[in-house]
């Protein structure tokens, strides 16, 4: 069967939870009929006439508050689609630093996870825009090169310009988020054997190697299922983006409910959006697991 | 006769405070077949574990194949002695999601980097010999144990160890499954191949060891040949724990 029973469940808690949904909505219009204000999303084709600081599609104030809203959501697919792989790098560098022969960076590794773990993410990324890139001098400062140039301005690699906002964003979605993935990478490790690693290195395979032929491949069915719980974290945290003034989809919208008034209609693009968003993850991980567990697991 | 192991005076403790080893002598030469006895818990997986660099000790002096180990052995020289000894374990222990030919191929392309084809053509061969060799591409559990069994002798052999480490090698086996992992055993004392063995098989003990060690409490107590050992123990603890074991 290709459809898991976790899949099922999903499918139709989301239909149900849709229903309520238009219940609740319904209501919602009957209340709003009375007061003459309509459910309704012409507005969306009106001009939206504010700026953006950043765009990853092309803008202009006189585009439509639809496209507005898309640039928001391109915005937010961006920081989301970079997070999910720097964090997914970090975690797995750090949950399997746990079982390093070398006591340093045991300890370095652990004390990272317990450190970030205990820190509300909302500070930490007011601390890296605020305190860590706003406190940066005027003058760029170069590492690696030109390959890599920081200042209070924004980020330049390889000659590609990246914002403060985005910055301090993604490397508080990204540490934070590796934390937790580390601590999912460490549980799965521990889930093989003693006896695995005993036999790999009675054949002479350093532990590095046997980590990745041996131990990774056998701990992968223990952490795929945290690891989607931990994208979808992720993918939600990213509203935080407002804290530090990146134009996500979430402080868009907020804009864009102020300018017009138009909230339920504002929150049900964005609820809808998340419920899209979250769902595509859980598949496309769901698919994930299948295919790593049949190669895993030929037999 | 070339020595294969040295040691002398090996203590270890865990954690707990329990002597695991208490201040072991132990010489083992070239060819020679030792079998390890004693009570559970004498210290016997223990001993044998020091022997490839899995447990660390934490006083005494222990070389293997002319390379030191113990307290302050390198990383280097662990992995110079795990390469030159196999080691069989009472789980068996396959890599199962590996193939048995990639379970016995993995070290040869990894660690002595022999190209795949060599190390294919070697594995077939040693699995032929072992009379596995229609195993070859399935997965361990769809293996019986003595299969499994055969197979990570296999796996070690297919470094060409100077040394075989086997730890109760037959204890997880059904007892129609134990025969064909001895007789794999036999067949490797017979062409020469140094072993220390730590089993509960007097059988296999009378008629293969040249010598019979015997711990209790994490010291050796006696050593003998196999006949003087299993007819005339010298030492009463020998005796009591030879009584057990026969009823
Ligand atoms: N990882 C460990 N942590 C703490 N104590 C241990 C550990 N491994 C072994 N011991 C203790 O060390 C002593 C020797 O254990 P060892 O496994 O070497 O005995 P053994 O002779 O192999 O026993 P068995 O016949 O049951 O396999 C025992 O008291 C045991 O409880
Ligand atoms: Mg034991």
């Amino acid at each position: 069967m290709f459809f898991s029973k976790k899949l099922i469940l999903q499918f139709f808690s989301t239909i149900f939870i849709t229903l309520v949904f238009f219940i609740l909505l319904n209501n919602l219009i009957i209340n709003l009929f009375r007061t003459d204000m309509m459910f309704d999303l012409g507005w969306l084709n009106q001009p939206s006439g504010f700026a953006l600081s950043e765009n990853s599609l092309p803008y202009n104030p006189t585009n439509s508050y639809l496209w507005t809203l898309l640039v928001g959501l391109s915005n937010s697919l961006k920081v989301i689609f970079f997070g999910l792989i720097l964090s997914t790098i970090i975690g797995v560098i750090a949950g399997a630093s746990r079982f390093s022969s070398n006591k340093l960076i045991r300890i370095l590794s652990s004390y990272y996870v317990i450190v970030i773990r205990q820190i509300p993410l909302l500070l930490q990324l007011l601390f890296w825009y605020f305190v860590a890139f706003l406190n940066l001098s005027n003058t760029p400062l170069s590492i690696l090169g030109n390959i890599l140039t920081i200042s209070n301005q924004g980020v330049r690699l390889l000659g590609i310009d990246i914002s403060v906002e985005f910055s301090a964003l993604l490397i508080g979605l990204t540490i934070f988020t590796g934390a937790s993935i580390a601590e999912v990478v460490r549980g799965g490790i521990n889930s093989v054997s003693i006896g695995q690693w005993e036999a790999f290195r009675s054949l002479g395979i350093k532990d590095s190697l046997g980590m990745k032929r041996i131990v990774i491949p056998q701990a992968l069915p223990a952490i795929l299922p945290g690891l989607t719980s931990q994208y979808l974290n992720l993918a939600k945290n990213s509203t935080l983006a407002i804290a530090v003034g990146y134009p996500d989809i979430y402080a868009i919208s907020d804009t864009t409910i102020t300018q017009t008034g138009r909230a339920i209609e504002g929150f049900t693009i964005l609820l809808i959006i998340f419920l899209i968003l979250n769902l595509i993850i859980s598949f496309a991980m769901e698919v994930l697991n299948k295919i790593i567990l049949s190669k895993v697991y030929k037999y | 006769m070339e020595t294969i192991i040295t040691a002398s005076k090996l203590s270890k403790s865990y954690s707990l405070g329990v002597k695991a080893l208490n201040e072991v002598d132990l010489s083992v030469f070239s060819g020679e077949v030792v079998v390890l006895m004693g009570p559970s818990g004498s210290g016997k997986s223990t001993l044998i574990r020091t022997f490839n660099g899995l447990e660390n000790i934490d006083t005494g002096e222990l070389e293997v194949l002319g390379v030191r180990l113990g307290s302050f052995a390198t990383e280097k020289n662990i992995l110079r002695v795990r390469k030159k000894v196999g080691m069989v374990f009472q789980q068996f222990n396959l890599f199962p999601h590996l193939s048995i030919l990639e379970n016995v191929t993995l070290a040869q392309i990894k660690v002595q980097k022999v190209n795949k084809e060599k190390a294919e053509a070697k594995a077939m061969n040693l699995l032929k010999k072992m009379g596995i060799v229609e195993q070859a591409n399935k997965y361990p559990n769809q293996l019986s144990g003595g299969q499994q069994q055969r197979v990570a002798i296999v796996r070690a052999l297919a470094l060409e160890p100077t040394l075989m480490l086997f730890d109760e090698p037959t204890s997880a086996l059904d007892p129609e499954r134990i025969k064909e992992v001895l007789d794999a055993m036999r067949d490797l004392a017979k062409q020469g191949m140094t072993m220390v063995v730590v089993t509960h098989e007097i059988g296999f003990a009378r008629e293969v060891a040249d010598r019979v060690v015997f711990m209790d409490k994490g010291k050796i107590i006696e050593e003998s040949d196999p006949k003087s050992f299993f007819t005339a123990a010298k030492e009463e603890r020998s005796r009591k724990f030879l009584n057990q074991m026969m009823q």
